[in-house]
């Protein structure tokens, strides 16, 4: 049962605190798109062994959603962030470089 | 024969007899007996049956890794079935009773399979009864079924009482023995806060069995000295009789707490689930000795060497007169030492070895005139229940018998095994250990947390030091490295010296003897509990099941409840002699939590009964109650499915609301249903973006139905939204669904359009809403006085604030019913007040409060969609015939592009239609029609289902809808619909409005 700290009101607080809520940096596609992109943008998810960024709920707390960074091996959390981005911040993915040096997830490296 | 001996017993009160009963029998023990110390101390060797062959067993291990004193313990609420007898403490009044035998423990017709055992080899089952097919289920299944299993089910219902309980720490230490003691002791000396924990009911684990001195001290003395430095302490917490039962992602442990299973009359919960975040964890959680694979390793009197010696030091306990040991390693002696003191025979030490010299413990045994035969094994066991001998062999050897020696007892050692599951749980890796043969964690793969770095070290046996001289420091060193991974200054303590006497190197031995034949593999036992020998192991690799994953599986080893402590390794280094491969390159299986067994009441803790969930009740709950609520769970809620008259049925009852709803006037309490407030500058915009029509074009004091669906495009919710002014909408939405919309309007408020200035608040439970509903609504509200409640003032889908009968309300003209109907909130404060008056105005216009089921058949009666009855989460609001109320105009909503998918836009997906039986019946709920022809599997093609049935007390038939292929086009077609035991429904396909097709009723 992982740990997480919510980085909106900073508590830090076990996992059944919080709600898992899929992949993040998710790019929404709407009408007008083509049958791919759909494809891609509602079914189409990283399951990847090492570092993934996932969204989370801080469901009985603060109610917020936020990222998180992780290892899905070690379970290393290499930061978290808000929701309110469309890429992770530099200071994570510095970190994440440290620990994984040339890892990559989707476009980000 | 076993006995107590006239002195000895450590852990014994001899001052207080306790009394129990055994299959019955009644039988005396000891305080500090654990039952199967009792049960030996009474000469009750055979205690079960074994799992497949039912062939007699008797204890083998003193501890929580005894594959075969399984017993049921207690009777009625207190029943308890695969009771370990060798954790179990003995209390006065004790009731135990034997497993897995028809008709007695004595005599067991089962005991047949030992003799067909040639013929019920690893994957028998597998092989034997997969054809016929047919046969499975009503022959075999039901007879294996009858004959397999260890313990039974408890019937009654659990008479005890359990609970959790959270816990936070630095340092968690698992094992409360010398290296757990050291651990905890250094760590908490540099501040940390320390829980420490013990699985037995006694500090201090093998040592003071074993002996040895701590600083010239006698190891017993250093253990209370240490514990009661430790008990003195404040940041220390320590806990007996609990035990580590799996460790779990950053640093989480749960931990079992047996509160009063060793005295029943204790008041209080009986087992105590502990949820512990530790900093860092320690696993002190020593060693198991293996058993050696010899041919009768499973006959009662064959026990592991430490056994042995446990019931003679700790309760005075002999398992027998003569004993011979059978070792591959020095610390067997010990064994031997014990039983000499005792006034014992010890008349052979069979050793495997061939040592070039003899080891210290050999000159010792032979000092004191122990025969020791070195390169000697045990060819078989001779006895059956019970055993009478051993017949000795060379280990080189085939298994040509030398000579015979009588005995009552066999002390085998096959090596110690570092218990290293708790290790292993979250990640841990292991080496194996050549010198040792054994696997051990390694340091290098260690568990890791939320920071990447280790969280668990081992300490003592179970990092692979044996000896008391190696366990202290290993210990003093796991308790500075948990201290300083936990963020403390550690503080320089002397590490206490122990001293245990020198040792010779042990000799990995698999097979005893090396070279036995076939006949004797097939009575050498590797996994007590599920019967699996070394045979089947070898027949498992023979057969092509190489992997040790599908090796357990084929031939269940060390699947049954023990998982395998005794016999993992042994089947490991089986499989892998057979595979001709190294036992690292073999590997080892998952070790999975919990440790050992923990009971579903701990698991459950206090949720059950009434406190199982929590239950939402409306203000008028107790009203309900009071007046005949036949109760429905609605999400959390509970709502009346209808109200029940003294006497009266509840279909009649649900007949009598629905039709006076029609006729005069009803009452629904609407509460539970969800009401989300949203707010700000874009709330329009947001909210044309979550509903399929425009709700931005609403007006002020209007009310509107809006659909919501995913962005998958199928439909979520529904409800009527109301705006009240230009930046505040009030969306309904169903019972179920408020926390639920809440939670998705927030998503996509937070993480797509979080530019946007809306703010979402849910409101459900600060209003009660009851819905007045009938011809006599309107006369009912106007008695109550206050606000213009006529057409021309408040028309249909319109709302107003004002008052009525001296009540602040919000009436809303709204009809989920098709009658002229009002839904109208007030301060949940002021509910029941208002109920209450309504019930009073409606009392000569025929009011009746109506339930859940009277709703249902009423907006059925309009064709009225309910969620999660027309719709399963597949369905589209296209395919209900709901085009209406999906904007063609606006750009973008929730589900648009993904409704524009060939799947959705499909013509041959099936359409909401009415459906009506030729006969008046009401189809079955959820029945399928069937059409022409058959699909690829054979089975009649599908062309439709009914989503809603009911019997209409207004139209005097049964109606129904359902989703038909290319319904709306085949109005007046018959249908068939395949009811249970061979009925059929004919059903004609109908305009999905029964009832006021105009909608006349509403509208007045």
């Amino acid at each position: 049962m992982l740990t997480l700290t919510c980085p909106v009101c900073g508590v830090t607080a076990e996992e059944t605190e919080f709600h898992g809520g899929g992949e993040a940096h998710l790019k929404r596609f709407g009408p007008g798109a083509t049958d791919d992109d759909l494809e891609g943008y509602l079914f189409m998810r990283e399951n990847p062994r090492g570092v993934h960024f996932e969204r989370w709920r801080h469901a009985y707390g603060c109610g917020k959603w936020f990222h998180a960074a992780r290892c899905t091996t070690t379970l290393q959390v290499f930061g978290t962030y808000p929701a309110q981005t469309f890429e992770p911040p530099k200071e994570i993915c510095d970190k994440i470089s440290e620990a994984r040096p040339g890892w990559s997830w989707r476009a980000f490296k | 024969m076993s006995t107590r001996l006239a002195a000895g017993g450590r852990l014994l009160n001899k001052e207080k007899a306790l009394s129990f009963t055994f299959n019955g029998k009644q039988l005396r023990g000891f305080e500090g007996d654990t039952l199967a110390s009792a049960l030996l101390a009474n000469d009750q060797m055979l205690i079960g049956r074994s799992f497949k062959y039912h062939r007699p067993r008797g204890v083998v291990a003193s501890g929580a890794e005894e594959p075969n004193g399984l017993v049921n313990l207690g009777a009625e609420g207190s029943f308890e079935p695969n009771q370990r007898v060798t954790t179990t403490e003995l209390f006065d009044g004790l009731t135990a009773t034997s497993q897995n035998h028809w008709p007695s423990l004595e005599f067991d017709v089962g005991a047949i399979n030992t003799h067909l055992s040639r013929f019920l080899p690893a994957g028998f089952y597998y092989k034997m009864f997969i054809h016929p097919r047919p046969l499975w289920k009503h022959v075999y299944e039901p007879f294996i079924r009858q004959s397999a299993g260890l313990g039974r089910a408890p019937k009654a219902r659990d008479a005890d009482t359990y609970e959790h309980f959270y816990f936070f720490c630095d340092v968690m230490v698992i094992g409360g023995g010398v290296a757990g003691l050291q651990a905890a002791k250094t760590a908490a000396a540099s501040g940390a806060k320390v829980l420490l924990i013990e699985q037995t009911a006694h500090w201090g684990g093998r040592a003071p069995v074993d002996g040895g001195t701590v600083d010239g001290i006698p190891v017993d003395n250093f253990v209370e000295q240490t514990v009661a430095e430790l008990e003195a302490m404040p940041n220390v917490t320590l806990r007996k009789r609990m035990m580590g039962a799996g460790v779990y992602d950053h640093g989480y442990v749960l931990g079992y707490e047996q509160l009063r299973d060793y005295a029943p009359e204790k008041p209080g919960p009986r087992h105590r689930l502990w949820r512990i975040r530790a900093g860092h964890i320690v696993t002190a959680t020593g060693a198991i000795e293996r058993p050696l694979s010899f041919a009768g390793n499973d006959i009662p009197g064959v026990m592991l060497a430490s056994a042995l010696r446990d019931y003679v030091v700790n309760y005075g306990v002999s398992a027998g007169d003569r004993t011979v040991i059978v070792t591959n390693n020095d610390d067997a002696y010990l064994t031997a030492f014990a039983l000499n003191y005792a006034g014992l025979s010890v008349p052979v030490i069979l050793d495997a070895r061939v040592l070039a010299e003899d080891s210290p413990a050999m000159e010792q045994a032979k000092a004191m005139g122990i025969r020791v035969m070195m390169g000697h094994a045990v060819a078989k066991v001779k006895g059956g229940k019970r055993v009478t001998g051993v017949a000795v062999c060379s280990q080189a050897g085939e298994g040509a018998v030398l000579e015979e020696i009588a005995c009552d007892a066999v002390a085998m050692s096959g090596g110690w095994s570092p218990v290293v599951h708790l290790w292993s749980h979250c990640g841990g890796k292991l080496s194996w250990d050549d010198a040792q043969a054994h696997f051990r964690p390694d340091v290098d793969k260690a568990p890791t947390g939320a920071d990447g770095q280790p969280f668990v070290t081992t300490a003592g046996a179970a990092s692979g030091a044996l000896h008391l001289s190696d366990v202290l420091g290993d210990g003093d060193q796991a308790g500075k490295l948990a201290a300083a991974a936990s963020g403390f200054k550690v503080k320089q303590t002397r590490c206490p010296v122990g001293e245990s006497p020198e040792e010779a190197p042990m000799m990995p031995i698999w097979l005893m003897p090396q070279g036995a034949g076939v006949e004797l593999r097939s009575k050498s036992w590797l996994d007590y509990q599920n019967d699996v020998k070394v045979s089947d192991v070898q027949l498992a690799a023979q057969e092509g099941f190489e992997s040790v994953e599908h090796a357990k599986r084929y031939t269940t080893l060390g699947m049954a409840t023990d998982q395998g402590k005794l016999s993992n390794i042994n089947g490991l280094a089986t499989l892998a002699g057979a595979l001709n491969t190294s036992i690292p390159q073999v590997g080892t299986t998952t070790f999975r939590p919990p440790y050992t067994p923990i009971s579903m009441g701990a698991i459950g803790g206090e949720a059950r009964g009434d406190v199982f969930q929590p239950v939402r009740r409306t203000p008028m709950h107790d009203w309900h109650d009071a007046n005949g609520a036949d109760w429905e769970p609605v999400g959390q809620w509970r709502r009346p499915y209808a109200y029940l008259r003294p006497g009266e049925k509840v279909h009649d009852a649900v007949m009598r609301e629905t039709k006076n709803t029609r006729e005069n006037l009803g009452l629904l309490d609407a509460s539970t249903l969800g009401k989300l407030i949203v707010k700000g500058p874009d709330a329009g915009r947001f909210l044309d973006m979550l509903y399929t029509n425009m709700m931005s074009t609403l007006k002020p004091g209007k009310c509107r139905y809006g659909l919501m669906c995913s962005e998958n495009g199928f439909l979520i919710d529904d409800g009527v939204v109301a705006r009240i002014d230009e930046e505040t909408f009030l969306c309904h939405t169903t019972t179920g669904g408020a926390e639920r919309i809440h939670q998705h309007m927030e998503e996509w408020l937070q993480t797509e359009w979080w530019d946007w200035q809306v703010y979402v608040a849910n409101v459900t439970e600060q209003y009660v809403q009851v819905a007045v509903v009938g011809p006599n609504a309107r006369t009912a509200l106007e008695k109550l006085g206050g606000m213009d409640v006529s057409k021309e003032a408040l028309g249909f889908m319109e709302w107003a604030d004002g008052e009525l009968g001296g009540f602040k309300v919000r009436v809303y003209r709204i009809s989920f019913s098709g009658e002229l109907s009002y839904e109208i909130a007030v301060d949940a404060g002021h509910g029941q007040a208002f109920w209450d008056a309504l019930m009073v105005v409606g009392n000569d216009l025929g009011v009746m409060p109506y339930g859940t089921e009277a709703l249902h058949i009423l907006r059925a009666e309009k064709g009225f969609i309910m969620i999660g009855d027309e719709t399963d989460g597949t369905v589209i609001p296209q395919d209900l015939g709901l085009h209406w109320a999906i904007s063609k105009k606006k750009e973008d909503f929730l589900g648009k592009r993904a409704q524009e998918r060939s799947h959705m836009t499909d013509p041959t997906r099936w359409k909401l239609v009415g459906l009506e039986t030729l006969s008046g019946a009401v189809l079955p709920d959820g029945a399928y029609a069937v059409g022409e022809g058959e699909n690829a599997n054979g089975q009649k093609n599908m062309i439709g289902r009914v989503t809603s049935s009911y019997y209409s007390p207004n139209l005097g038939k049964g109606i129904a809808m359902g989703l038909v292929l290319h319904g709306p086009d085949r109005m007046g077609e018959v249908i068939e619909f395949p009811g249970t035991e061979g009925a059929t429904f004919k059903a004609r396909i109908v305009d999905p409005v029964f009832y006021d097709k105009e909608g006349e009723k509403g509208n007045v």
